[in-house]
């Protein structure tokens, strides 16, 4: 059974960055991979997806965008091409092709020491683990698909590539996030008819007097929140994802271009009875609601404009509330032949069955403190929130590994230098 | 001269609010509750609806007193108009749940309240009860809530409050989303 110190699970963004770190430290590792480097990238996204955050923002441990274009939005075959040179550049340990099938807890003697790793080919020994096989395992469904009429075709935001791949006819996109958002206005410009279902989601700009909003929420500290400015970690941890586009330049995706594409809005997917959807009417609040916490975070980053010296017009510039239909339609009957397909964009969740160790709490949330789980030894990376607001950016996983890379050593019991 | 700060005081025990919510995770099934109402017909459309108990916190409880509620139609539909019709009611639910949401939220934001005043509006077309027409439904056709808030806060807070309340309601859920209700006879 070969040893190692740390076995890091996953060769994406996260593991790299964790690789990166262990090598700086003279950890000696191992990261396992089920297919190729930035698998999920190869295999589970969309054709047109580009990265939501802009090219200066797409950093790593040791490793800057220095390409022409700062400003600009990684397809997908560039962020792939960019892990894949990280990884060659690190001359990260990965072993290709090593699906992880089992973590266990393993003793020495009587104490608890460390983990056993099962792969299809090999089983490894190792004092530590890092889970940093991503948080976007699974496309989550709810519930109310089991009532849907039988000859609608179903995709999800995991499984879904182009238009063309969705049989003719009206589409019904659930959810409004950034998945729901992007994949609705592709379909909308392929010329579908498209009906949009809208929970709570978070409303931003692209652009914020002449710059990225990430840029701003960078330069104001919001990304760099951490979780002891939270007062509600869970909530945090599971907010909808940002509205953004990085496919349409730096052209704003919200529900009010959206509506203007031509997109049918609704509320909220409460219910399918007797084949005809149920639309909660909640959609003028959740509006609402998306527009006062925008509106929040603008003044927010006036506020520290203002504190540094920047100019900030008087008043500000605020974007246009939502518009909603004044009576937003409650129901769609998906017998009648307007809909041919629906497709999920109703969120993601880490897929961790394969870990032999209770993990999650009852609800069936993942348990960790800042990425440290109630195993010694035992880390997940990756996840939203994991300890600051952009740890579900690249951009937060070199901080992240930095933090659990010090808490390994210290659990390894090596001696802690600068480094 | 000092300026002593005054302590927010909404009458919303929010302590004990977040207390409850704390204890949720040692203790969930304290969570579950069963509300209930026991209705005898008088005459006619009026009725008395008797609400005294329910059950939370893992035990039986009980109102300190029972409310009795009369419903009747009013005399323009040839009624007694012994009390206020079943679709008012819902518009009672809903105004007083929402209202009582901004309470317990400006208290947790520390916003004053000097008064918050509701006004509801609910369409209804009468062609669905009567049966004279299929298209059109039985229930409300929407339902306007109008509040007038005074309160130590911007008009963006308030709306923020308002928001909020609605996000936090029973009723407006009950209200917004469909809920199976199931009706047997004994």
């Amino acid at each position: 059974m070969p040893d190692t110190s740390v076995v890091v699970v996953g060769a994406g963004h996260c593991g790299l960055a964790m690789s990166r770190c262990l090598t700086a430290r003279s950890v000696d590792h191992v990261v396992l991979e089920r297919g190729e480097v930035a698998n999920s990238w190869r295999t589970e996204r969309w054709d047109s997806l580009r990265l939501l955050t802009p090219n200066w923002l797409t950093r790593l441990p040791g490793h800057e965008y220095d390409g022409p274009d700062p400003d600009g939005y990684m397809s997908v075959a560039e962020v792939v091409a960019l892990l894949a040179d990280y990884a060659s550049a690190g001359a990260a340990p990965v072993r290709t092709g090593s699906a992880v099938r089992s973590v266990t807890a393993a003793s020495v003697g009587s104490a608890a020491d460390g983990f056993r790793v099962s792969t299809d080919h090999e089983e490894w020994r190792a004092r530590g683990v890092v889970l940093a096989s991503g948080a976007c395992n699974t496309a989550m469904v709810p519930p109310v698909a089991e009532g849907l009429p039988a000859a609608l075709a179903t995709f999800t935001a995991q499984d879904y590539r182009n238009p063309d791949q969705l049989p003719d006819g009206g589409v019904l996109v659930v959810g409004a996030s950034a998945s729901g958002v992007q994949i609705a206005d592709e379909l909308r410009r392929a010329g579908r008819a498209v009906h949009l279902a809208v929970g709570e989601h978070v409303r931003l700009p692209r652009v914020y007097r002449g710059a990225d909003i990430l840029w701003w929420m960078e330069a104001a500290g919001i990304l760099s929140e951490g979780l002891d400015r939270i007062d509600d970690v869970i909530r945090a941890r599971n907010l909808p994802s940002m509205q953004l586009t990085g496919s349409g330049g730096r052209a704003t995706l919200d529900l009010n271009a959206l509506t203007d594409a031509g997109v049918r809005l609704y509320g909220r997917l409460a219910g399918v009875r007797d084949g005809v959807a149920q639309f909660s009417g909640s959609l003028a609040n959740v509006r609402a609601l998306a527009d006062l916490k925008l509106n929040r975070l603008l003044d927010a980053v006036d506020t520290w404009a203002r504190e540094t010296g920047q100019p900030v017009t008087d008043p500000p510039w605020r974007p246009e509330p939502t518009r909603v239909p004044a009576n937003p339609t409650l129901t769609l009957d998906l017998r009648a032949g307007a809909i041919s397909s629906v497709l999920w964009a109703t969120g993601y969740r880490a897929d961790l069955s394969w870990v032999d160790l209770p993990l999650r709490d009852r609800r069936g949330r993942l348990v960790h403190d800042g990425g440290v789980t109630r195993h010694p030894g035992l880390y997940v990376l990756g996840m939203p929130f994991l300890r600051r607001r952009k740890s579900t950016l690249i951009d937060g996983a070199a901080d992240d590994a930095h933090a659990l890379t010090t808490h390994l050593l210290e659990y390894l019991g090596a001696p802690v230098s600068a480094g | 001269m000092t300026l002593a700060e005054t302590p927010v005081d909404n009458g919303v025990n929010v302590d004990a609010l977040l207390g409850v919510r704390d204890a949720l995770p040692e203790t969930p099934d304290i969570a579950k509750f069963q509300w209930r109402a026991d209705v005898s017909w008088v005459k006619g459309t009026h009725s008395r609806t008797e609400v005294e108990t329910f059950y939370g916190f893992n035990d039986e409880q009980r109102h300190k007193a029972t409310y009795v509620h009369d419903a009747d139609h009013p005399l323009a539909f040839a009624a007694e108009d012994n009390g206020i019709t079943p679709v008012e009611y819902v518009l009672v639910a809903l105004g007083s749940c929402l209202t009582a949401g901004i309470a317990a939220v400006a208290q947790q934001r520390k916003i004053q309240l000097r008064s918050v005043r509701a006004t509801l509006r609910a369409g209804m077309d009468l062609h669905g009860i009567l049966g004279a027409d299929p298209d059109v439904r039985n229930g409300f056709d929407g339902i306007q809530v109008s509040y007038d808030i005074d309160a130590d806060a911007s008009a963006e807070d308030i709306r923020a409050l308002v928001a909020q309340s609605q996000k936090r309601s029973a009723v407006y859920d009950i209200l917004t989303n469909p809920t199976n209700v199931t009706v047997e006879v004994n």
